[in-house]
């Protein structure tokens, strides 16, 4: 009872300082909001090119072209092959009358010189479309199929590919240092605003130990404050993120300048992205406070 | 019985300063003491080592049966909760109300409300601010302020109350109040050190009297006898 009553007592003091010291307040506040919507802004462009790598990953496929002199043994014998290799995700044979009646149904201008091909002059080979489970070792999959007998030309965008997913995954990367930076940016910023706070009230600190509060005592109210300014600091970024990616989301119809870069659907991604700014928001506001008292008490 | 024991304390402070120098000293439950003496005499040091806001350099401080030297840091406020102490500058919270600056003092040990309420209405009707619970410390005037910081500092009970020169900013009228005030609070049985400037008052107040110099007692007068020795 006792315990409910002061940490009662801490939540109550927390809000009174932080309206009481309301200038103050108010600029730890901005300080966290500004940084929340930067790390906001980050943690949505890194999920987005993190969302795109996958998806073009997954789109990548290794067209296998079958010697047009190849039996239907061979073509099961070329499947069998492809199977044992590693790496391997899955395997489709396309047949070159399916990629024929592809062609055609794509353009007339195809139409019109392949309709009247007969299945002996269709000079469109028969292939095998292989995915991979990791896409950084296509190299490796392209070059044992090209060994196989009875293939004879092995594509999958060589170069492009690569350098796409690499070029992703640099931004990627940057992206998380981005969002790591400015969380510790935040942490100190905020320490810092926070310390100012506090060193306006020094006074209380003082009083406090004077009547006998343990440093326990004079630093729960003071970590409870940081975490209602965190959570204080977070609502406008999540604001932003739930209605300002939603409104971006339905604006562009899904998409980013092509059908080819997906945009992340909104739900569930921005309550995720939200609960991680108001995590965020709150464990910075925390430490900042802890730190802050910590060099007003005589530990 | 002893409440205070001070044992051949020494301080000297990092700058090479020896304010306190082979003090011994006691005193007892229920008394009124004043320490009086020219500046720098080391009046401050001693009531600040007495709180455990400063440590001694050597000797030994027994204040209710605990080592104030030897606390840690971090269990100073052991100490505290069974000291009560009164500044010349109040030190009180001026965005809050009287009755929350008395209150702010039971709060932090999660005393029940109605509790704190009895308790703090009793000591501002025991130092004569009921009226003025809801007022701020900037609409008081010296005296009043100083009755807040009183009623606070004996709110929890405790058994010395230290005063730091409470009337060093008041008319002599109003000194006599707060003195008032205090002499009733140590009927109650608190023992009462109090650090003065104010001969006036430790001459009309008659109790006993301890006149530092140089960090060392040049006198100890009895109850009663200060003011027939130097009048």
């Amino acid at each position: 009872m006792k315990t409910i009553r002061i940490i009662l007592r801490n939540i109550r003091d927390a809000f009174k300082g932080v309206f009481r010291n309301f200038s103050l307040s108010f600029a730890s506040i901005s300080c966290i909001t500004i940084t929340l919507i930067v790390v906001a802004i980050s943690m949505v462009l890194s999920e987005n090119v993190d969302n795109f790598t996958l998806l073009v990953e997954k789109d990548v496929t290794i067209v296998a072209f079958i010697d047009n002199e190849a039996d239907q043994d061979k073509i099961e014998e070329i499947k069998d092959k492809i199977s044992m290799i590693d790496n391997v995700e899955k395997y489709e044979f396309k047949s070159k009358q399916v990629i024929t009646e592809e062609m055609r149904d794509s353009s007339e201008v195809f139409d019109s010189i392949m309709k009247n091909w007969t299945d002996d002059e269709n000079p469109i080979q028969n292939t095998y479309q292989v995915k991979v489970v990791d896409i950084n070792k296509i190299k490796n999959v392209a070059d044992e199929i090209k060994k196989i007998d009875g293939i004879t030309v092995v594509k999958y965008g060589e170069g492009m590919v690569e350098q796409l997913i690499s070029t992703f995954e640099f931004i990627h990367k940057i992206c998380i240092g981005a969002v790591v930076a400015l969380i510790l940016v935040t942490a100190f910023l905020i320490s810092n605003t926070i310390k100012i706070t506090i060193g306006s009230r020094q006074r209380e600190i003082g009083i406090m130990r004077l009547i006998g509060a343990s440093n326990l005592n004079i630093r729960i109210p003071f970590i409870i404050e940081g975490l209602v300014l965190g959570l204080l600091g977070s609502i406008v970024p999540i604001i932003i993120t739930i209605y300002g990616y939603t409104e971006l989301y339905n604006r562009f119809g899904g998409h980013l300048f092509s059908n080819l870069i997906k945009l992340i659907k909104p739900v569930p991604f921005v309550y995720k992205t939200s609960l991680l700014l108001l995590v965020v928001g709150v464990l910075v506001g925390m430490f900042g406070s802890w730190r802050a008292v910590r060099k007003h008490l005589k530990i | 019985m002893d409440l205070i024991k001070l044992n051949n304390v020494k301080k000297t402070y990092r700058t090479g300063v020896t304010a306190i120098q082979g003090l011994n000293l006691t005193i007892a439950k229920g008394d009124f003491v004043f320490i009086i003496g020219s500046t720098g005499c080391g009046k401050s040091t001693l009531i600040k080592m007495l709180y455990r806001e400063e440590k001694p350099t050597a000797g030994q401080i027994i204040v209710g049966g605990i080592d104030v030297g030897k606390l840690r840091n971090g269990k100073v406020y052991k100490i505290r909760r069974k000291i009560g102490v009164v500044f010349q500058d109040y030190k009180l919270l001026p965005k809050s109300t009287v009755y929350e600056n008395v209150a702010f003092a039971l709060e932090i040990f999660g005393l029940p409300k109605d509790e704190i309420y009895s308790k703090v209405i009793k000591v501002l009707e025991l130092v004569g601010l009921k009226n003025k619970i809801k007022n701020y410390p900037a609409q008081l005037s010296g005296g009043e302020q100083q009755r807040v910081a009183i009623a606070r500092a004996i709110v929890n009970g405790p058994k010395l109350l230290i005063c730091d020169e409470p009337t060093g900013n008041l008319d002599p009228k109003t000194s006599m109040e707060i003195m008032k005030v205090l002499e009733e609070i140590n009927k109650l049985g608190t023992t009462i050190i109090m650090v003065t400037h104010d001969i006036n008052i430790v001459k009309q107040m008659n109790k006993r009297v301890i006149v530092l110099d140089t960090g060392r007692v040049l006198k100890d007068y009895q109850k009663g006898t200060y003011a027939h020795e130097n009048n």
